[in-house]
Formats: structure tokens, C-alpha cells, sequence
């Protein structure tokens, strides 16, 4: 019933190219939220409870 | 006479030191997942635990960035397992109701494709922001999900329809034209409702 089967039109490319433009939007706008404290907080309990086993100042 | 370069490492690096580094990179993928930065979040801080925990697992000639999306991917869908038909049918429910047109210019609003992403099932997401937007290939996106690459197109071009329809950007419709078609929107829809 639908067209679907006309395989990579220019249509159906700008289409695409306009659909990832807006995925990127997405996944960069979520990618730069601020990052809350909670997993250098979570990182550093971790590393702590492990022992120091080299301790390098990084 | 063959000489074989072999890089030595001057200390052994521990993978551990390397994932605070690709928090920002996770969570990312978690919003897109969970479309809410409070789950995306509580998802973040099990995966970090399971790949400190794990980490003997890692092999460090592969992809820490793969291995911590793998490991993320799978926690969120044995929580979502749960409450799977729950979330199905609220999908349904929105993707029924929902009507979104490109601007008249043309240029989708980025509130309008959010609306859409949004009605997407997980999966449809996924797939999306692994090929589409982070940057993984089908090959890489296809060993995260544990699916054929075939798997990986075919789901990324089903979602990507999906989209398509519900933007009411199908065969350019629209996206050239501006057209205003509302019979064609009834008839997008109807088409919508039957996947």
C-alpha cells in the first residue's frame, strides 16, 4: 500500500539526511547537560573502597 | 626477517581510569533511551557500578565505549522487561492522538521531532541514536544490541519510516512542497496505526 520499497531516492535521502540532522540535535543537546555530581561522587567511593593500589595524583 | 612493532604500554593502563570519561557519552544515550534525565541517570550509576565490578571482563583491545553501551543497553531492558506492556500500550495511546507537521519552511522545530522520538518504542530509538547520531557503525551498533547487522538496517529503516510518518515527511511531502495535507495526515496516521 505504501511506497516504501524505492529504495534510496533523493526523497527518501533528504528525508533521512533531516531525520539525523535532528538525532544529532538530540544526542548533542543531551550529551552537553551538565553532569551531576553524583557519579564523580559514585567514581571516587569506588576507587576509594578498592584500596589504593597505585596511587598516581591523576 | 620480520619485525613485528609491539606497543608497550610504559604502565598497564587500567580501563577504570578511563570511564569517567565516557559518563557524558552514556548519559547521552540513556536520555535517548529513557527520554528522563532522572532514570538516565540512575541508569548511568548501575552501569558504572557493573563495569567497575566487571571490569575483568572488559577486553582492552575493544571499545570501552561499546562495552559500558552494552552493558547500559541490557540493564535498561531487563528493568523495562517488567513493565513492558504497560509502556506498549501508552505508545499506542500517543501514537494514535498525535499530529506533527513540518514548519512552513520546511525545517522540522526541534520540539516537533522530539514529540515524534518521543512516541518511538525504545528499540526504534535506540537503534536510531546508536547508528544515526553517536556515531557507531551498523556492525558495532549490531554486537551492542546482539542482533544481525541485517537486524540493525532494517530496524534503523523501519524507525526511520516511523519518523517519516509521523513528521509527515513521507516522499518528501511536505519537506518540498509545504504541502498542508490534511486528508494525506489521516491517511499517514491510519497507515502509522497499523505497525
Amino acid at each position: 500500500m505504501t511506497k516504501e520499497k524505492t529504495g534510496d531516492g533523493p526523497d527518501r535521502r533528504a528525508i533521512r539526511a533531516q531525520i539525523d540532522e535532528n538525532l544529532k540535535r538530540v544526542y548533542t543537546s543531551a550529551l552537553n547537560e551538565e553532569l551531576p555530581d553524583r557519579f564523580r561522587d559514585l567514581l571516587a567511593q569506588l576507587k576509594a573502597k578498592d584500596g589504593p593500589s597505585q596511587d598516581g595524583l591523576s | 626477517m620480520k619485525s613485528v612493532a609491539v606497543v608497550v604500554p610504559l604502565s598497564p593502563e587500567d580501563p577504570r581510569d578511563r570511564l569517567a570519561g565516557a559518563i557524558p557519552k552514556l548519559r547521552a544515550f540513556a536520555i535517548s533511551l529513557t527520554r528522563e534525565v532522572s532514570r538516565a541517570d540512575d541508569l548511568v550509576q548501575e552501569t558504572i557500578l557493573k563495569a567497575w565490578t566487571n571490569i575483568d571482563k572488559f577486553d582492552p583491545a575493544t571499545n570501552l565505549d561499546a562495552w559500558l553501551f552494552t552493558i547500559l543497553r541490557n540493564t535498561f531492558y531487563s528493568g523495562l522487561r517488567k513493565t513492558r506492556r504497560e509502556v506498549q500500550d501508552s505508545d499506542g495511546v500517543h501514537a494514535a492522538t498525535l499530529s506533527v507537521k513540518p514548519d512552513h519552511d520546511g525545517r522540522l522545530a526541534l520540539t516537533e521531532f522530539l514529540r515524534a522520538f518521543d512516541q518511538l518504542s525504545p528499540e526504534h530509538r535506540e537503534v536510531l541514536v546508536l547508528v544515526g547520531a553517536s556515531g557507531f557503525s551498523c556492525e558495532e551498533a549490531a554486537g551492542m544490541m546482539g542482533v544481525a547487522v541485517g537486524t540493525v538496517k532494517s530496524r534503523a529503516s523501519r524507525a526511520r519510516k516511523r519518523l517519516a510518518e509521523m513528521l509527515h515527511l513521507e516522499d518528501g511531502e511536505g519537506l518540498f512542497t509545504g504541502t498542508d495535507g490534511a486528508t494525506q495526515a489521516v491517511v499517514l496516521r491510519s497507515a502509522a496505526a497499523g505497525f
